[in-house]
């Protein structure tokens, strides 16, 4: 007994009732196994619904390709039911890519000639939908004697299949270009909307099939008066509007056939003058037709009335409460910012508001728009509304935001320090999201502003603490601190911090351990950056402390555009960092390099003279010139040559760190340019009692003959009562095969190596 | 011209596709997948056009479905929407103010009145009068030559 096949509608209920996915599978598994075995025993009457279900399983993502060639049985039978679900399903399941799909071209040639509209429908529209390259060549003339049949279901049909054969086969242009001109004096909309369709694509693909249609542009015209002015037909009409699928598709063909010439353009403006002014505009369907109409006249030669009249459309659009609307407004004046800039910019305080959507794709138009539309005479008022934007806007749109505003300030800037103000603005609202270089960038701009510095300062340094009024060298420490513990600072940011506290380090006077510790503490971190920041910090500090201030000296102005130069200004040049003013507890801290102290160094040149900045909301400023511990650099003291024998000789060189009156470091270097080697070479020293010595591990034992590399050695001495210095040195060392002993006072020693 | 329309439950089920450019089953699968995802994560207030890869979708959603049409750069996105409008009028008015169940249930028949409503991605005729009248015949048609 022959179990019957579900019905479609019995499937589909019980897929819906499966619980799970698994569920599902197995419930379609087990049909297909019918399905296929049904296919297998060829069962004519039930194969429409077998195909039926497969299709519906396809839609739900299964495999069903073992039902392709019951596609083909299916269009063959006679039967409409047949027919119909074996077309859907060739449509569905044919791919161009099988061989299978040319085998429907015999069913398809069939069906077009038997005469039965409903099928010659079928077969037009699977063609039209599926139909390949040699599917259409094959067919061309069957769709070509279709077009001038009396039926028009049949022909608006036909004319379809055209232009998608046309797609597939430019060639078969030459087929169907010649009924075109008849079949323009329709009536039947369905008709005509098809033929301008087929010109449409005609023209797309030809240049000569586009100079010949140029001659129907009064008729086009016509048509479209006609539209316009017909008044209302229940049957075409939406929303009082006559068409506007058809009219959209005459004004996108008179677009084409007007651009770049003066004539066909000539011949339109009236009536585009027409459209866009009678156009009634308070549905969706009339604001298409104005759109299009829009575009047209944008894009052919139109009178310079006509075009501000169309700009000024799309302003209109901008005001409409339909967002779909300004969004197509949005986009067309994006499109035409260039071409008609004036006309643009006259509706600029309407673009502006549109900063203010809540729509993420309408906002993102807008800013596009508002940036294009800034210049020199309103970039002030722009930026406002841009930076305004700027704090507020989706994360998605800051960086593009803030690009913007530092590429149109750039562009833009009525001054200097305007300039600054923004890039300062732009990096406190959005700092992460800005790019490196622009940090460069102010660094460099800053620099270069002589006269801003203690501007750039005092705002940079307010930016930092929300609320300082005192500054001393205990609240800058603690304010880095409090920046490198924050749990919102980036490491980024640390990194930063970090370098700033090293800078200090040199130029505060009192006691670096509390630097010295927190340095220390990151030399764990878990970042591998700041890791290794503090550990080389931390050895500056333990191993080459003479070297300490040099290398964190100030760091002379950079070149703009040498990215290597970028690249360093970035990791050396230091100072304070710019922090969240408010809290915004969604956005990291914002980081900046600036050297404050160097700035101060910079401005004031000799920083004995702290009164020529202004006192004034930053009074903070010049208590902390006031500080005495930022001495002028000293001059460097002369190298002694104190030793000589044989060709070896002993040279001390002397340093006294600024920040620390009481350290001498001296080095001492031994050469040998003699023809023997110099082994086991030890040096000793004593000094007066009210000096202490430090003898840290030389450079090694030995110096080569004939100018090898030297053994060096530094010696600490630390003379806080500024006591006259006397240096006593022993040598010993072997030398020729002989063991030399030399003991002897220093004399001639530089009175600045102790005064 | 339109590329393909996608209709789609809130939750992402598929409940039609036509498309008006040959694309393999693979990429069919795959476009059809992401574009959901895009339309999906869109909130309710937003505009109802959209950019996706080089192409412009336009989508509106009534009731419980949504209608999804991928066009080209030229082509008129409010256009498009009176488009969708009318196919949504069309199925309304054949199903006697239609619901999703209607679609996953007859789902041929949506795909009969859209292929008597749209062709190779244009409109094949303006009048509603017209289209309904030709599904009509077709299912006359059907029902003479035999049960369904």
């Amino acid at each position: 007994m022959v179990v019957p096949s579900l019905k479609l509608q019995d499937l589909i209920e019980e897929i819906r009732g499966a619980k799970t996915q698994a569920q599902e599978r197995e419930v379609i598994q087990k049909e297909c196994a019918h399905i296929r075995a049904s296919f297998r025993d060829g069962d004519p009457v039930h194969r429409h619904r077998q195909l039926a279900k497969l299709l519906y399983v396809h839609m739900l993502g299964y495999p069903a390709h073992f039902g392709q060639m019951e596609c083909l049985k299916l269009i063959a039978s006679s039967r409409f039911t047949d027919k119909r679900v074996g077309y859907l399903g060739a449509m569905l399941l044919l791919d161009e890519r099988h061989d299978a799909h040319l085998l429907i071209t015999n069913s398809i040639k069939n069906d077009l000639s038997q005469g039965i509209q409903p099928v010659q429908g079928l077969a037009l529209c699977t063609l039209s939908t599926m139909g390949s390259a040699e599917m259409c060549r094959d067919l061309a003339p069957e769709v070509e004697k279709l077009l001038l049949q009396p039926s028009p279901y049949v022909r608006k049909k036909a004319i379809l299949t055209a232009v998608h054969m046309i797609r597939k086969v430019p060639e078969l242009s030459s087929v169907f270009l010649p009924p075109c001109a008849q079949l323009l004096h329709e009536r039947h909309h369905g008709i005509l909307l098809g033929t301008i369709t087929l010109i449409t694509e005609l023209c797309e693909r030809s240049p000569a099939a586009l100079r010949h249609f140029r001659k129907v542009v009064p008729q086009l015209v016509h048509i479209l008066r006609t539209l316009v002015t017909m008044g209302y037909s229940t049957e075409h009409s939406i929303s009082g509007v006559s068409d506007p699928f058809l009219q959209v598709q005459i004004l996108r063909l008179l677009r084409i056939l007007g651009r770049n010439h003066e004539e066909s353009s000539e011949t339109m403006n009236d009536l585009l003058a027409q459209v866009a002014t009678n156009t009634d505009t308070s549905r969706n369907a009339g604001n298409a037709v104005l759109f299009e109409t829009v575009l047209t006249i944008m894009d052919i030669r139109s009178a310079a009335g006509l075009r501000v009249l169309a700009v000024n459309i799309l302003g209109r659009f901008l005001l409409n409460s339909d967002r779909n609307i300004r969004y197509v407004a949005l986009t067309s004046l994006l499109r035409l910012v260039q071409s008609d800039h004036s006309a643009v910019q006259r509706h600029r305080p309407t673009v502006v508001e549109c900063l203010r959507e809540t729509d993420a794709s309408l906002s993102r138009r807008a800013l596009e728009l508002s940036l294009a539309l800034v210049n020199s005479s309103n970039v002030r008022a722009m930026m406002q509304e841009l930076q305004a934007f700027l704090e507020s806007c989706p994360p998605d749109l800051r960086a593009d935001c803030a690009s913007g505003i530092l590429l149109a300030a750039e562009r833009f800037a009525p001054t200097k320090r305007w300039h600054i103000d923004t890039i300062l603005h732009v990096l406190t609202t959005a700092g992460t999201h800005v790019r490196d270089d622009a940090v460069a960038n102010l660094t460099q701009l800053i620099g270069g502003a002589q006269e801003l510095h203690a501007y750039s300062v005092r705002r940079l340094y307010n930016a930092l603490a929300e609320d300082i009024s005192q500054v001393d060298e205990e609240e800058v420490l603690a304010l880095l601190e409090k920046v490198l513990q924050s749990h919102m600072s980036l490491p980024a940011t640390r990194g930063y911090a970090l370098t700033a506290l090293m800078k200090l380090s040199t130029r505060l006077c009192g006691d670096n351990n509390r630097i010295r510790q927190v340095v220390s503490i990151y030399g764990s971190c878990l970042d591998v950056e700041l890791q290794q920041r503090a550990v080389e910090y931390d050895t500056l500090f333990r191993k080459y402390d003479h070297m300490r201030a040099a290398i964190l000296e100030k760091m002379p102005l950079v070149e703009r555009d040498g990215p290597q130069a970028d690249e360093e200004a970035k990791e050396s040049k230091e100072a304070a960092q710019l922090s969240e003013a408010a809290p915004v507890p969604t956005e990291p801290q914002a980081s900046q390099l600036l050297d404050l102290l160097d700035l101060l160094d910079g401005a004031s040149g000799d920083v004995q003279h702290p009164p020529h900045l202004d006192p004034s909301p930053g009074g903070a400023l010049v208590h902390l010139l006031d500080l005495p511990c930022v001495p002028p650099p000293p001059a460097p003291i002369p190298d002694l040559k104190v030793f000589e024998r044989e060709g070896v000789q002993l040279n001390l060189s002397f340093i006294r760190p600024p920040e620390n009156p009481a350290l001498l470091l001296i080095t001492i270097t031994a050469t040998n340019f003699s023809e023997g080697d110099v082994t086991h070479f030890i040096c000793q020293a004593a000094v007066p009692k009210s000096l202490q010595l430090q003898l840290q591990a030389p450079s090694g034992n030995t110096v080569p003959a004939r100018g090898g590399l030297p053994i060096t050695q530094l010696f600490r001495i630390l003379n806080p009562n500024k006591a006259p210095l006397r240096l006593k040195l022993r040598l010993t060392y072997d030398h020729f095969h002989q063991s030399v002993q030399e003991i002897f006072e220093v004399n001639n020693l530089p009175v600045e190596s102790w005064q | 011209m339109m590329r393909f329309m996608l209709l789609f439950s809130r939750q992402g089920k598929l409940r039609l596709q036509k498309w008006y450019l040959a694309t393999s089953d693979k990429e069919r699968k795959k476009m059809v997948r992401e574009l959901m995802q895009v339309v999906l994560a869109r909130k309710p207030k937003m505009c109802s056009f959209l950019e996706w890869r080089d192409l412009k979708v336009v989508y509106k959603r009534y009731a419980s479905l949504y209608f999804c049409c991928a066009i080209e750069g030229q082509d008129n996105e409010l256009i498009t929407l009176e488009l969708i409008h009318r196919y949504v009028e069309l199925l309304d008015k054949y199903f006697g103010s239609v619901c999703e169940l209607d679609i996953i249930f007859n789902f041929e028949k949506a795909y009969f009145i859209l292929d008597e409503f749209l062709m190779g991605g244009d409109v094949q005729d303006t009048s509603k009068k017209s289209v309904l009248k030709a599904i009509e015949q077709a299912d006359l048609l059907q029902e003479e030559m035999g049960l369904a």
